[in-house]
């Protein structure tokens, strides 16, 4: 049987490693951005409306689906479906929660790696006197891994393998690890958050100068908060609100699960998952929306935010900001930005190696340390190639199919399995179980219907994404027999590869052409990788059902 | 500021910050369950 269960060491240290699992950099990046794209202010409405629909249904069914396999000594998805519903097939739909958190792991420890290397940066006065389109190029020069910034040879592969061995050594010492990261971290991430978000809060007009004398801080905050309330009536906002709600909370991917996994029966979930989930949305909502956008409304003004507000500020354009400052309150505010993201990403990135490390412990009695230096080097090579061909595409490539498309058909698959298969009143009973709290009756209808729905409107939302995001355009073409015109980012359109097609087929440029073509090539290299490991996952799940036949503990 | 921006924010940042503290609030206080619970640290606590 498995080896000695681990145990959380407390409460609070549950719920902190949860939130950390939930806070990412996303809470940071994506949230405001995606704010001043769908109304502004008005867009909290669908957001919030989301999360107490589809996000907390997900918490409960995620946090009680992984504390009901525990009971039977599982610690990762494929058997905890197993355990829930009778079929062969569960435990292979159950690979998504591991293959997720290896192929997300590859590539988000890289981001991760970049904040360790610009908090060194900040620290050592790298951005003194650095223009902002020299900060911005420093990032450019720092991913084409053949330049040096520092007169290190490698140093994003350095950094990239130092931050992987970082989290595999953690991981390597178990739950107690992860806690005392998560305790450490957390309360950290949220007091360097309060502090950027004070000076986002009182920056005011101070940060205005000649070369963009328009800079307002205030400017920011008006558009991020004032709401347009036709907006409301738009679809693509609030397919954009629950595609935000559904990768803050980190659902869909297998780590809630492993975390609940290590829960008796007698103790609460459901006060947990609202606290944990609760967490998150302070990071989010409150501290989320205080920094990036302010700041850099602040120093650049609001056309230059609204024109270039992305994922790539946090890196291009935070750095020449706190140059601002003076030398001083810039390493600090370095120090405080980029050892905030690092924490962020920590905690969520050691959650991800959990459910292997679970499985391969519950399957085939690997100990602790083995279980996460396999899980290391299954990162590694999963990915190295991301590292090294990040201007190629591999990264994005990972983040589409591992990052986003994985975690929709998981969490509609789990979904219907603890709603329809398992059964709602089975649900329900095993999610007020120990609970410290009385959940309101209408969530037993809203996870039977009300989630599930949701999440395939999700996906389908995903499949068939309309041309430029217009859903009210497109909805009304389809009904005057003009069709459905898809976008480059729908899975149709990206498995055909018509984004890069239609680039090639207008390129005229040898080179040009011949980038892209290479650029496609890598691209169907790292669709490979990513198949390649869900199978590899998929016959090591093989491999422990025949095992426990043999033993006589397979349940079909 | 604008006024209606500064409404929305205040209000939906409050509506956050009072649900987390809530919340986090009612796990700190809660009284732990009987041993043997899910939680190693409070093992050695008398009963």
């Amino acid at each position: 049987m498995s080896q000695k269960v681990e145990s959380w060491g407390s409460r609070v240290g549950l719920i902190l490693a949860m939130a950390g699992n939930a806070v990412g950099l996303g809470n940071f990046l994506r949230f405001p951005v995606q704010a001043v794209q769908n109304g502004g202010g008005a867009f909290i409405i669908p957001y919030l409306v989301c999360f107490l629909i589809m996000g907390i249904p997900l918490l409960f069914i995620e946090w009680s689906s992984g504390r009901f396999g525990g009971k039977f000594g599982n610690h990762s998805t494929p058997y905890i479906l197993d355990t829930m519903a009778k079929g062969r097939i569960w435990k292979y739909i159950g690979v998504f929660g591991i293959f997720t958190n290896v192929a997300v792991v590859s590539y988000y420890c890289y981001i991760e790696s970049w904040t360790m290397s610009y908090v060194y940066h900040s620290l050592v006065g790298t951005f003194s006197g650095m223009g902002q389109g020299e900060v911005a190029q420093f990032f450019s020069d720092y991913t084409t891994i053949g330049k040096s910034t520092t007169g290190i040879p490698y140093e994003a592969v350095i950094f990239y393998l130092i931050c992987l061995a970082i989290n595999t050594y953690i991981l390597s010492k178990g739950l107690g690890g992860i806690e005392k990261v998560a305790k450490i971290g957390m309360p950290l991430l949220i007091l360097f958050g309060v502090i950027l978000a004070v000076r986002g809060l009182t920056l005011g007009t101070s940060g205005a100068s000649e070369a963009f004398p328009e800079g307002n801080a205030w400017d920011g905050l008006n558009f991020l908060w004032t709401p347009q309330f036709d907006s409301l009536t738009n679809p693509k906002v609030w397919m954009a609100a629950a595609g935000q709600i559904f990768f803050t909370l980190s659902v869909g991917m297998g780590t809630i699960h492993c975390y609940a996994a290590y829960l008796k029966s007698r103790d609460d979930i459901a006060l947990n998952a609202v606290s944990a989930g609760f967490m998150n949305e302070f990071v989010e909502v409150v501290l989320g929306s205080l920094v990036v956008i302010p700041i850099a409304a602040g120093y650049l003004g609001l056309d230059w935010v609204i024109e270039n507000a992305g994922f790539g500020m946090a890196f291009q354009t935070m750095p020449y900001l706190f140059q601002q400052w003076g030398p001083v309150l810039a390493a600090i505010a370095g120090l405080l930005w980029f050892g905030l993201l690092f924490f962020a990403g920590i905690t969520s990135s050691l959650a991800m190696g959990t459910p292997w490390v679970g499985f391969m412990r519950d399957e085939f009695n690997w100990n602790q340390t083995k279980s996460a230096w396999s899980f290391g080097l299954l990162a590694l090579i999963m990915g190295l190639p991301t590292v090294f061909f990040y201007n190629m595409g591999v990264f994005d490539e990972y983040d589409y199919w591992a990052g986003t498309v994985s975690l929709v058909v998981f969490a509609l698959l789990e979904t219907i399995v603890f709603s329809w298969i398992f059964g709602v009143n089975k649900g329900w009973a095993e999610i007020n179980e120990g609970a410290d709290i009385k959940i309101p009756n209408i969530y037993k209808f809203i996870i039977k219907y009300i989630t599930p729905t949701m999440l395939l409107l999700v996906f389908l939302g995903a499949v068939f994404t309309p041309l430029n995001n217009d859903w009210a355009g497109n909805i009304s073409s389809l009904f005057s027999g003009n069709g459905w015109a898809l976008d480059n980012s729908s899975i149709i359109n990206q498995l055909s590869f018509t984004g890069i097609k239609e680039q090639i087929a207008a390129a005229t440029d040898a080179n040009e052409i011949k980038n892209l073509e290479d650029k496609k090539f890598y691209i169907s290299i790292a669709r490979f990788m990513l198949l390649g490991l869900f199978l590899f996952i998929s016959g090591i799940v093989y491999v422990a059902f025949q095992k426990r036949r043999r033993e006589g503990r397979a349940t079909a | 500021m604008k006024t209606e921006a500064i409404i929305t924010m205040v209000l939906a940042q409050g509506i956050i910050i009072s649900m987390a503290s809530y919340f986090f609030y009612k796990v700190l206080t809660m009284p732990p369950k009987e041993e043997p619970d899910s939680y190693s640290e409070n093992d050695d606590e008398p009963r």
